[in-house]
């Protein structure tokens, strides 16, 4: 008898919401129709309807409830009825309680989920004590790889249980887990849900360039996070290129001596380390990319005799302003040339986990080495006279195979296949150009001249995210599909996934994460979710959600609608400073709207008696 | 004022730099490296005499202080400035300090700055439109003097004061030789936030007004309220807060919250004229004063929508003059911003109550009862004692204003609209070009730059009316999260056009200038995001 009155009462408040969110979404004020939608409500049983975002003008589009995942999982089996959780008495288990991802998912997880000031199990409920974890393979892998295993399965009834056949699943499903729960006045809730789920695409890739700006560690950190709450699991770290070199070489320290802005915008080898492992623990690989033959400006300054002398009147060095500067990409005939690759990608090898090395190779304009009578003079001597993608071809063969000799594979940016050069079978080809949908060159076009040569591809085309027009613009981000062009099913299959790009010309420290989220989580789901889901008046309120978490979580993930997070926005807190590392400062949870409580309490009455 | 029927007007204005085809932007030869190279100890905005001799003189941290000419002439805003700019010279965390300094400063080195103000200041002095910020800085060997009138100018001064001595490479600070003579070019330097789309918290606003201190702008418009929000806290009508803010208890600004930011603003010598837009941009207020927003009508029936503040029964009056008043009392400021923009017509004329009282007035357009109901308030304003800035189309509309009004101009075409608002000789404030909710890939600090508000026709003292500009930032895309990295160093462009000499005005001389700038309010902790091209800062946001 008691749990019915609580269910009641109960139901009634949460139906208040329901029509509070439903009249401020509509801007009516029709009784009739509170008592229905209340009614509707609580005859079929508790709900957790809640809406926390009171947007005044009517938009298309169904809300989605709180506790929401994003990327939208497989399949999604919410129930009305609800479960609490008490903070003080609750624990995750694990067949692999001693594995390292194991333990610190735990301990990244428990503040996420009950880390806010005065959050406690709901009234009337009787809370969840204990996730259970099943790895099954029972294997504590090491670090994420190409191949592995994200799939899992998640039920939250009586008792909660996440299985998973590798602990990558595992992470992917504890995400989705910490996703699931809301706070209603400090009380926490989660629907009773059954999940199976698993990624469209293996290789969800994020990029970032920290040449052009230098991207400090705490910031590339947070950015990890981000990344982990949006299941992204590839970092491609475009660390190097023309405007600064970064990254510290042990092997040949002048590099970022000479190349990088200063002696302090570097990132060492513990730094790398620290990157690798943080990324790691979070399921996501760390490709490096070390572009070459073209922006290689700042290892010239080093090593000027990498790169191919430019030639005006007869002089070597000598820039012709707009055409090319004194030096332009490595000279590919010498061998010296491929020595230092030799050794330098030895230790890149030492440095980095991942079985993949982004080799470049993008943008390697001809100018220079047409310029050039060394070079004229090498090509003439491999009858390959004027054929420069041959060139390119050579130099591709060369390298990739100084790649593979160390028991690696590769990326590379689209161009040498673009330009007919033949590379190695097994190279992934990252399709970048054609984003601008206006123009002609669409990136379909060019999917449908690579995909089938054979090559296994990414897409990055669209998702171009240092491009910046008035928003919204994540919904063209979101419908962009990888498989979206002519093709055979055997070439689509052959799209391993996406990544979005940021190329820092503007951006750094100060604006990188709002400029990155929410917008990069529209190619999050379009990589993780099934081909289908795809309607953006329905993503529109979970995707803002998902930032209101992201912003909870201390991710300065920007607004894309009008509205609130609920009783929390960024700065409430403390402002934001510098140490990002800091915990975002946060109270309560999303607390009841009493706007129109006591309009529609009285009718409630009326109605129920 | 919402957007929409600008969009296509900003895609004309801004010069939108798309690429032809999306590149990996390597940038032409001579742009490897740093795009642009900074300047060392150069202020911003340009001073309008400035002249500097490459000799320099080391700055002693340890024992440098703000040394007044006369004690009894200071107040608390001279002595707070100099506990704020101490920190913002030498360093806001000198842990973070590109150079960390053992640098020990020779013996003659500079040790204090002397400041000489005339008109002796008071506790409870406000900046006002008129106040003169006028100074003299001059820095000769190790000895250093700023001489201004008024407070006002001082303010201004210690900030260039602050920016013209840098960290040399040894790590001592040194500042060269310098004589400044300087004023502003317009009295009124403002930045528009929008606080109703998305609401911003007190601390964030206070960043920012150090933000705008920093870039010599004067004047904080608080758009405080619009269709989406209210999060005012009314003393008077606490249901119109309780019901039209996002959240009445953590979505709000407080009494006590104004006035704090009030007090910053003061501190800064920034003045703060709120925002009540009226009669359209009102949705907020209606949900707790029940017909004040004018019923829509579907046929012979309310449908249940609501338009703007009804302009016909009395009732609307006699809020209007509770509500203003306490405004009045709660904002110093001589001006208010009284809105008036975008007002939609639809509702009004689905109304039978409007039509009859039309009909009764011999009204022919909705223009004139717009009119009517902004003559109303700016009667009851102006009774108040106070001036009021408005924007355009109440003139459009014809309404009679004080002869003190302001009158801001945000449409495309501004030329012929401040040609003919100054011809009607009021005082006219420009914003059009200054939208920084829009944005573009790039570099478009330089459009923003090169808006010059004294291109239109018009005579001498026609442009003596020009009282300056407003930058203005609305809200539907920005909160906490981003308003600052969005505002920031774009602003600062728009914070050079108001302050500097109209000759000051090639963008690429000053993109060194505005790079050393934007590296300086990143080193004193603002997220002042990137846009002259690749490069660095010595300190960088997040670390290094």
């Amino acid at each position: 008898m008691r749990r019915i009155v609580l269910s009641w009462i109960l139901c009634i408040v949460l139906s208040i919401q329901v029509v509070n969110g439903w009249l401020t979404a509509n801007n009516a004020r029709s009784p009739l129709l509170s008592i229905l939608v209340v009614s509707t409500c609580c005859v079929s049983r508790l709900h957790g309807y809640l809406t926390y975002l009171a947007l005044r003008m009517p938009l298309k589009g169904t809300r989605p409830p709180p506790g929401s995942p994003w990327p939208m999982p497989k399949e999604w089996n919410p129930t009305s009825d609800l479960v609490t959780f008490d903070p003080d008495n609750f624990r995750f288990s694990s067949n692999l309680m001693n594995c390292d991802i194991v333990i610190q998912a735990i301990e990244r997880y428990t503040p996420i989920l009950f880390g806010y000031k005065g959050v406690k199990k709901a009234a009337g409920l009787s809370p969840l004590t204990e996730l259970k974890m099943t790895i099954s393979s029972n294997k504590c892998d090491q670090y994420p790889r190409m191949a592995m295993d994200e799939s899992y399965e998640l039920s939250v009834g009586d008792t909660a249980e996440l299985t998973a056949n590798q602990v990558w699943g595992m992470l992917r499903g504890l995400e989705t887990f910490s996703q699931l729960i809301f706070y209603q006045d400090g009380q926490i809730f989660m629907n009773k849900t059954r999940i199976i789920d698993g990624p469209r695409f293996s290789y969800r890739g994020l990029h970032t360039d920290t040449a052009r700006h230098y991207i400090p560690l705490p910031i590339l950190k947070k950015n990890l996070d981000a990344m982990s709450y949006n299941k992204f699991n590839v970092f491609h770290w475009h660390i190097v290129d023309d405007q600064s070199f970064p990254f510290v070489s042990k092997t040949f320290p002048e590099l970022s001596k000479k190349g990088a802005y200063t002696n302090k915008h570097v990132y060492k080898p513990e730094d790398v380390a620290d990157i690798i492992e943080y990324a790691r623990v979070r399921g996501i690989r760390v490709i490096p990319e070390f572009d070459t033959p073209g922006h290689t400006h700042s290892w010239g300054k080093a090593f000027p005799e990498l790169l191919t002398p430019c030639y005006a009147n007869g002089v070597p060095g000598t820039p012709i302003w707009g055409k090319y500067a004194a030096y332009e990409n490595f000279d590919v005939t010498k061998e010296f040339v491929y020595e230092f690759l030799g050794k330098f990608f030895a230790e890149v090898k030492e440095v980095f986990h991942d079985e993949y090395i982004h080799m470049g190779m993008d943008e390697a304009y001809y100018r220079c080495w047409q310029s050039n009578p060394d070079i004229t003079a090498f090509m003439q001597e491999r009858r390959i006279e004027g054929n420069y993608s041959k060139l390119e071809q050579y130099y591709a063969e060369r390298t990739l195979g100084i790649i593979s000799d160390l028991g690696r594979k590769y990326v590379i940016w689209q161009d040498p296949v673009e330009n007919g050069a033949k590379v190695r079978d097994d190279t992934v080809v990252m399709v970048w150009k054609g984003g601008n949908t206006a123009h002609e060159d669409h990136w379909n076009s060019y999917m449908e001249k690579i995909a089938p040569r054979g090559y296994n591809t990414i897409l990055a085309s669209c998702w171009y995210l240092n491009y910046i027009k008035y928003p919204p613009d994540w919904e063209a981000l979101y419908t962009c599909d990888p498989q979206d062009f002519n093709g055979s099913q055997a070439e689509k299959d052959r799209v391993l996934g996406g990544e979005t790009c940021m190329w820092s010309e503007y951006v750094d420290g100060t604006n990188i994460l709002p400029r990155y989220w929410p917008r990069a989580s529209s190619v999050a789901e379009r990589l993780w979710s099934p081909k289908i889901v795809k309607n953006t008046t329905d993503a529109m309120y979970r995707i803002d959600q998902q930032r209101c978490r992201m912003v909870r979580r201390g991710i300065p993930a920007e607004p894309i609608l009008d509205g609130y997070c609920g009783d929390y926005d960024w700065g409430f807190g403390d402002v934001d400073t510098p140490e990002v590392d800091k915990p975002p400062t946060c109270t309560g949870g999303f607390r009841l709207e009493g706007r129109i409580t006591l309009l529609v309490l009285p009718l409630l009455i009326v109605f129920v008696l | 004022m919402t957007m929409s029927s600008f969009v296509g007007i900003i895609l004309l204005l801004i010069a939108v730099e798309i690429p032809g085809s999306f590149q990996h932007d390597r940038g032409h030869s001579k742009f490897r490296g740093p795009q642009v190279s900074q300047t060392a100890g150069t202020p911003w905005p340009m001073p309008l005499s400035y002249h500097t001799q490459a000799t320099f003189t080391y700055v002693d941290a340890g024992e440098f202080k703000f040394t007044d000419v006369d004690e009894s002439s200071s107040c608390s805003i001279l002595e707070e400035a100099y506990n704020r700019y101490f920190p913002l010279i030498f360093g806001r965390r000198p842990e973070t300090l590109f150079f960390k300094s053992s640098f020990k400063a020779p013996t003659d080195a500079m040790t204090e700055l002397m400041v000489k103000l005339e008109k002796p200041c008071k506790d409870t002095d406000y900046p006002m439109l008129e106040s003169d910020e006028s100074y003299t800085l001059d820095v000769n060997g190790n000895q250093a003097m700023l001489s201004a009138s008024e407070i006002w100018g001082v303010l201004r001064g210690l900030e260039t004061f602050s920016q013209i001595v840098y960290q040399s490479n040894d790590g001592g600070f040194v500042v060269n030789n310098t004589q400044i003579v300087d004023k502003p070019r317009f009295n009124h330097r403002g930045m528009l936030l929008d606080t109703s789309r998305h609401f911003i918290s007190v601390p964030i606003l206070m960043t920012n007004l150090d933000a705008m201190a920093q870039n010599k702008f004067n004047v904080f418009h608080w758009h405080i309220v619009d269709d989406p929000s209210f999060p005012y806290q009314s003393e008077k009508f606490p249901k119109i807060t309780n019901m039209g803010a996002y959240d009445p208890e953590t979505h709000v600004y407080t009494q006590t919250d104004i006035k704090n930011i009030i007090e910053y603003a003061r501190m800064r010598g920034i003045r703060v004229v709120p925002e009540f837009d009226s009669p359209g941009h009102t949705s907020s207020w209606g949900y707790g004063q029940p017909d004040l927003l004018t019923k829509c009508y579907t046929g012979s029936q309310p449908n249940g929508q609501f338009g703007p503040v009804n302009p016909v029964p009395n009732s609307t009056y006699v809020f209007l003059k509770s509500f203003f008043t306490e405004i009045a009392q709660l904002f110093p400021d001589h001006y208010m911003h009284l809105g008036g923009d975008e007002v939609s017509f639809a509702c009004w004329q689905s109304n039978p109550e409007i039509t009859s009282f039309m009909k009764k007035m011999g009204y022919t357009s909705y223009s004139q009862i717009e009119e009517y109901y902004m003559q109303n308030l700016l009667n009851i304003v102006g009774g108040l004692g106070k001036g009021y800035q408005i924007w355009q189309e109440v003139i459009d509309n014809g309404a009679k204003v004080r002869a003190d009004t302001v009158v801001e101009v945000w449409k495309a075409g501004w030329e012929a609209e401040m040609e003919k608002v100054t011809k009607l000789g009021y005082k006219t404030l420009l914003s059009t070009c200054w939208y920084l909710n829009y944005i573009s890939y790039g570099s478009d600090w330089m459009a923003y730059y090169g808006c010059e508000p004294f291109n239109f026709n018009g005579t001498d003292a026609q442009k003596q009316l020009i009282q300056g500009g407003e930058t203005c930032m609305w809200g539907e895309y920005v909160d906490g999260t981003n308003v600052i990295s969005r505002l920031w160093p774009r602003a600062s462009a728009v914070g050079e056009r108001l302050w500097s000499a109209k000759e000051i005005n090639s963008a690429f001389l000053a993109q060194s200038r505005l790079t050393e700038h934007r590296c300086r309010m990143v080193r004193r902790g603002f997220q002042a995001e990137p846009i002259t091209g690749p490069g660095f800062c010595r300190e960088e946001f997040g670390g290094v």
